[in-house]
C-alpha cells in the first residue's frame, strides 16, 4: 500500500514536471529559434496582396475559371480545399463511388481542355490527393492545361510554358521527390504579369 | 520505377544502416546509469534535479514487478491527465478557435491511444483540438510513451545480459535519462529543421484568405443533426454554397512533429497527418521523417548487441528487421505502380501508378515507402491514404502491423517483440535439431516459453475476436466507408492498428463512435499492458539465471542462418495466424479488381 501511494505520487510529480519542461519550455523554444530565423515558414508561406492575405504557397485552393490552371481535385471538407478539414477520399480501388467520381472527372478533363475522347488523362488530374490540400500538380498535367489558359488570355503558348518552367520545383538535393507544378504560384505569375 | 527512385531507396538503407552503430552506442550510454554523454554538462544538473523533485535514488533498482508497477502507475496518471484537459478544453488556454470540449468516450479513446503509443485518432485534429490539447495533452505523451517503450526494451536487454540478477533497472532513470539525453535533444534541432521546409510553428490564430478566383461549389445539405439529407431515390440533396475565403490552419505544429516521428507515435497535428502540406512540406523533410522513425527502432538492435557482448547477434536482429522491411515495400511499390486497371480502363494514364490518396510531391514510391516504414514500426503516421491503396498494396502495411511490429518496431517495443520471437526461435529450433535451448547463455525454460508464448496471443487474440465481434454488429459496419472486401478490410485494419499499438487506419472508417471508441480503446490497452507485463517477467526471469559459458551445444544466435530461422518464425507465427482473415479482406479483393468489373 505504501509503494502504491509513493508510485502515484512520483506518478503524479513526473507528469507535471515533464509537462513543463516537454510542452512549456521545448515548444516555447522552438518557436523563439522558428520565429527568428524562419519567419516567414514559421507562420505558414502566407501570400499576401494589398494587404490582404489571398492564401498559403502550401496550401492548394480551387481555380475554376478557364484562365487559370487547375489544381488536383480535393475530398477535404464538403466543398472539396477545406483547410480545416484535411483528408482524402478514403475510397478504395473497387469502390463503385470512386470509380464514378474519375469517370465524371476524365470527360470533364478532356472536354476542358479540348482533348480527344481516347485522350490518356494524367492520374494527378482526376485523383484526389491525401491531405485534399496537395497544392502541386504534375509537368504533364500542367502542359495539357496550357493551351486553354493561352487562349483564354489570349497569350502566347511558348510564354505560357516558360511560366510553367519557372514555377517547376525539382527534385529536392537532385535526388528526393518528383518534380511538380506550384499551381497557386504559376495562377499568381501568371494574374502579374 | 526509375532510377532516381532505386537512388533513393540505396540512400534510405544506407543511411539507416550508418546511423545504426552511432545511435546504438549512444543509447548505450544513455541506459547505463553512470553512462557519460557529450550532453552531461547540460543535462546532469537538469537530472539531477528531477531525482530530487521525484524523490528517488536513481540507483536503486527495481525488480520486474516493481518496475511495471511503476509503468503502469505513470501511464494511469497520465491517462486521467491528459483525460481531463480534453474535457476542460473549453476552459483551458491557448484556444483562438474555441474548440468545445471533447466528447467522453473520444476523450478515452485518445487518451488511451497516447498512453499506449498507438496515436489512434478517432478526431480531425484541426477541427477538434486546441493548441494546449495538442501541446500539453498529446504531444507530453509523444514523448513519455516512447521513453516507457525503450525503458522497457532496456530492462528486456539488462535481463538477458546480467548473470544471477534480481533487479532489472530503475523505471524512473530510464525514463528521466531517455528523455533529457535522447528525445528531447534531438527533436529541438528536428524541429528547426521541419520549419525549414516549411512547417509551422506559431501560436497565431487560424488565418483567413480571400481566395483568387472564388466560386459555387455543390454541398451536400445536412439536417440539424449534421446528417445527410437525402431524397426519395435516396441521393443526397445538395445545395450551392459560395466559396469566397480559405480559412488555414496554423498552431505549434513543429515541436510536436518532431517528437511525433522520432517517438514512433505516429498521431497526426492535423486530420491528413504527415501529408498535409504544412506537416511534411518537402519530399526532403519527408525522407528524414521516415528516417527519423526507424532511427532509434535501428540503433537499438546495436544497444543489444553492445551490451550481451554479441555485436554480430545485434546485426543479425537487424538484418530479419530490414529484410522483411524491404521485402514488404518491394511488393507495395510494384503493386502501387502498377495502379488500378478500373481506372486504366476510364482513360487514366496507368504509367503514374495509383494516385488516388497521394500527394504529387510524394509520387508512388516515397508513398509506398512510408506506408511501410510507419506501419513495420508502430508509428502509424501517414503521408498517403492507406484506404485507397490496391488491394496488395494495402495488404502490406496491415501485414506488417499484424506480423507484431517488430520489422524495426515502435521505440523499444520493437525490440523487446523481437526478443521474444528470437527466444521462440532459439526454443524451436533447439527443439529440432536436439540443441539445449539457450539464448546467450541464458537456458530457456518453460516460463519463459510461457511468458513468450502469452505476449503472441495477445495481439493474435484481440484482433481476431474484435473484428469478428465488429464485423457482424451493426456498430461495426455503421462506421463503413467501403462496402465489400474493402469494408471488411477497414475493420480488420483498425483492430490491428489498435492492437499493434502503431495508430495507422484505413481512414475511411468512422471510428468516432461509443462502441468502436470504446472497443479500440480496450484493444489497444491489451496490446500495450497486457505484452508490457508477460515481456518483462521475462526479462526478470532470464534476468535471476546465471550466465553459462557457449558450449558446442549451444544454439548459435549470429550469421545468417539464424537471421532466416528467425525471420521465419515472425513469418509462421504471424502469416498463418492471419491469412485466413486478410483471405477475405485485400487477398479477394485483388482477385475481383483484376478480374473482374464488379464493384462495390
Amino acid at each position: 500500500m505504501n509503494n502504491l501511494i509513493s508510485q502515484l505520487r512520483i506518478s503524479l510529480v513526473a507528469t507535471f514536471v515533464l509537462a513543463v519542461i516537454l510542452c512549456g519550455a521545448y515548444p516555447a523554444l522552438i518557436w523563439g529559434i522558428a520565429q527568428a530565423l524562419f519567419p516567414d515558414k514559421a507562420n505558414g508561406s502566407l501570400i499576401m496582396w494589398n494587404g490582404q492575405t489571398i492564401g498559403s504557397k502550401l496550401i492548394a485552393q480551387n481555380f475554376t475559371d478557364a484562365k487559370y490552371f487547375h489544381p488536383r481535385p480535393s475530398s477535404a471538407g464538403d466543398s472539396g480545399y477545406d483547410a480545416t478539414s484535411s483528408g482524402g477520399s478514403n475510397l478504395g480501388p473497387t469502390s463503385k463511388k470512386l470509380m464514378d467520381l474519375v469517370k465524371e472527372r476524365v470527360d470533364k478533363y478532356r472536354s476542358e481542355n479540348n482533348l480527344s475522347p481516347k485522350a490518356l488523362v494524367p492520374a494527378d488530374a482526376v485523383t484526389s490527393s491525401a491531405s485534399g490540400l496537395d497544392p502541386h500538380i504534375s509537368l504533364i498535367n500542367a502542359l495539357l492545361q496550357a493551351p486553354r489558359v493561352a487562349k483564354t488570355r489570349g497569350i502566347d503558348e511558348k510564354v505560357l510554358v516558360e511560366k510553367i518552367q519557372a514555377n517547376t520545383e525539382g527534385r529536392d538535393c537532385g535526388i528526393f521527390g518528383d518534380p511538380r507544378i506550384n499551381v497557386l504560384t504559376l495562377n499568381l505569375s501568371l494574374d502579374a504579369s | 520505377m526509375n532510377y532516381f527512385e532505386w537512388i533513393q531507396l540505396a540512400l534510405f538503407i544506407g543511411l539507416l544502416l550508418a546511423l545504426t552503430k552511432p545511435m546504438g552506442v549512444y543509447l548505450t550510454r544513455v541506459l547505463d546509469v553512470d553512462g557519460k554523454t557529450f550532453l552531461d554538462p547540460i543535462m546532469r544538473p537538469v537530472e539531477r534535479l528531477f531525482y530530487f523533485l521525484l524523490g528517488i535514488d536513481p540507483n536503486n533498482e527495481q525488480e520486474w514487478k516493481q518496475y511495471s508497477f511503476s509503468l503502469i502507475a505513470f501511464s494511469l496518471v497520465g491517462a486521467l491527465f491528459t483525460y481531463a484537459i480534453l474535457r476542460l478544453q473549453h476552459v483551458l488556454p491557448l484556444n483562438p478557435q474555441g474548440f468545445g470540449p471533447v466528447g467522453d468516450h473520444l476523450s478515452f479513446n485518445t487518451a488511451v491511444s497516447f498512453i499506449t503509443n498507438t496515436n489512434w485518432q478517432s478526431y480531425g485534429g484541426e477541427s477538434t483540438m486546441s493548441y494546449f490539447s495538442q501541446m500539453v495533452g498529446l504531444a507530453l505523451h509523444n514523448f513519455t510513451s516512447a521513453a516507457s517503450g525503450i525503458a522497457v526494451a532496456a530492462a528486456v536487454v539488462r535481463g538477458v545480459s546480467r548473470n544471477s540478477s534480481k533487479t532489472i533497472g530503475n523505471f524512473w532513470t530510464d525514463l528521466t535519462r531517455i528523455i533529457l539525453y535522447v528525445l528531447l535533444p534531438i527533436c529541438v534541432i528536428y524541429s528547426i529543421f521541419l520549419v525549414s521546409q516549411g512547417m509551422i510553428q506559431n501560436f497565431k490564430p487560424y488565418e483567413t484568405a480571400q481566395v483568387i478566383n472564388p466560386y459555387t461549389a455543390q454541398v451536400i445539405k445536412k439536417d440539424v443533426n449534421g446528417q445527410d439529407i437525402k431524397d426519395e431515390l435516396g441521393k443526397p440533396v445538395t445545395e450551392e454554397s459560395k466559396v469566397e475565403t480559405q480559412t488555414i490552419v496554423q498552431g505549434p505544429m513543429a515541436s510536436q512533429v518532431a517528437i511525433k516521428m522520432l517517438g514512433t507515435n505516429g498521431g497526426g497535428y492535423t486530420n491528413a497527418n504527415a501529408a498535409h502540406p504544412y506537416e511534411n512540406p518537402t519530399p526532403l523533410s519527408n525522407f528524414l521523417q521516415m528516417l527519423s522513425i526507424l532511427l532509434i527502432p535501428s540503433g537499438l538492435t546495436y544497444y543489444l548487441g553492445r551490451t550481451v557482448k554479441n555485436q554480430r547477434h545485434g546485426w543479425a536482429v537487424w538484418s530479419a528487421m530490414a529484410t522483411i522491411l524491404l521485402v514488404g515495400f518491394l511488393v507495395c511499390w510494384w503493386a502501387e505502380s502498377n495502379g488500378n486497371p478500373h481506372f486504366q480502363a476510364l482513360g487514366v494514364d496507368a504509367s503514374a501508378g495509383n494516385l488516388e490518396g497521394k500527394e504529387a510531391r510524394f509520387g508512388i514510391f516515397n508513398s509506398a515507402l512510408f506506408a511501410t516504414v510507419t506501419t513495420g514500426t508502430s508509428c502509424g503516421a501517414v503521408n498517403s491514404m492507406h484506404d485507397s491503396f490496391t488491394p496488395l498494396g494495402g495488404l502490406i502495411p496491415m501485414l506488417n502491423i499484424q506480423l507484431g511490429e517488430v520489422i524495426f518496431g515502435g521505440v523499444g517495443a520493437g525490440l523487446y517483440g523481437m526478443i521474444v520471437f528470437v527466444v521462440l526461435a532459439v526454443f524451436l529450433a533447439g527443439l529440432m535439431i536436439g540443441k539445449t535451448p539457450e539464448y546467450i547463455g541464458k537456458k530457456i525454460e518453460a516460463y519463459d516459453v510461457k511468458a513468450s508464448v502469452m505476449f503472441i496471443m495477445v495481439p493474435v487474440l484481440s484482433i481476431l475476436g474484435f473484428t469478428a465481434w465488429a464485423a457482424t454488429s451493426s456498430w461495426g459496419l455503421a462506421g463503413l466507408n467501403n462496402a465489400g472486401p474493402h469494408g471488411f478490410s477497414e475493420i480488420l485494419y483498425a483492430f490491428s492498428s489498435a492492437a499493434g499499438n502503431n495508430g495507422s487506419a484505413f481512414a475511411g472508417l468512422n471510428s468516432n463512435s461509443y462502441w468502436y471508441d470504446i472497443t479500440l480503446g480496450i484493444v489497444m490497452l491489451l496490446g500495450r499492458f497486457f505484452m508490457i507485463v508477460p515481456v518483462l517477467a521475462l526479462a526478470g526471469n532470464l534476468a535471476k539465471k546465471k550466465l553459462i559459458p557457449p558450449s558446442e551445444g549451444s544454439f548459435p544466435v549470429t550469421g545468417p542462418i539464424f537471421t532466416i530461422i528467425l525471420i521465419g518464425t515472425v513469418l509462421i507465427v504471424g502469416a498463418l495466424t492471419f491469412f485466413p482473415a486478410l483471405s477475405l479482406g485485400p487477398i479477394v479483393e485483388h482477385y475481383i479488381m483484376t478480374h473482374s468489373s464488379t464493384l462495390f
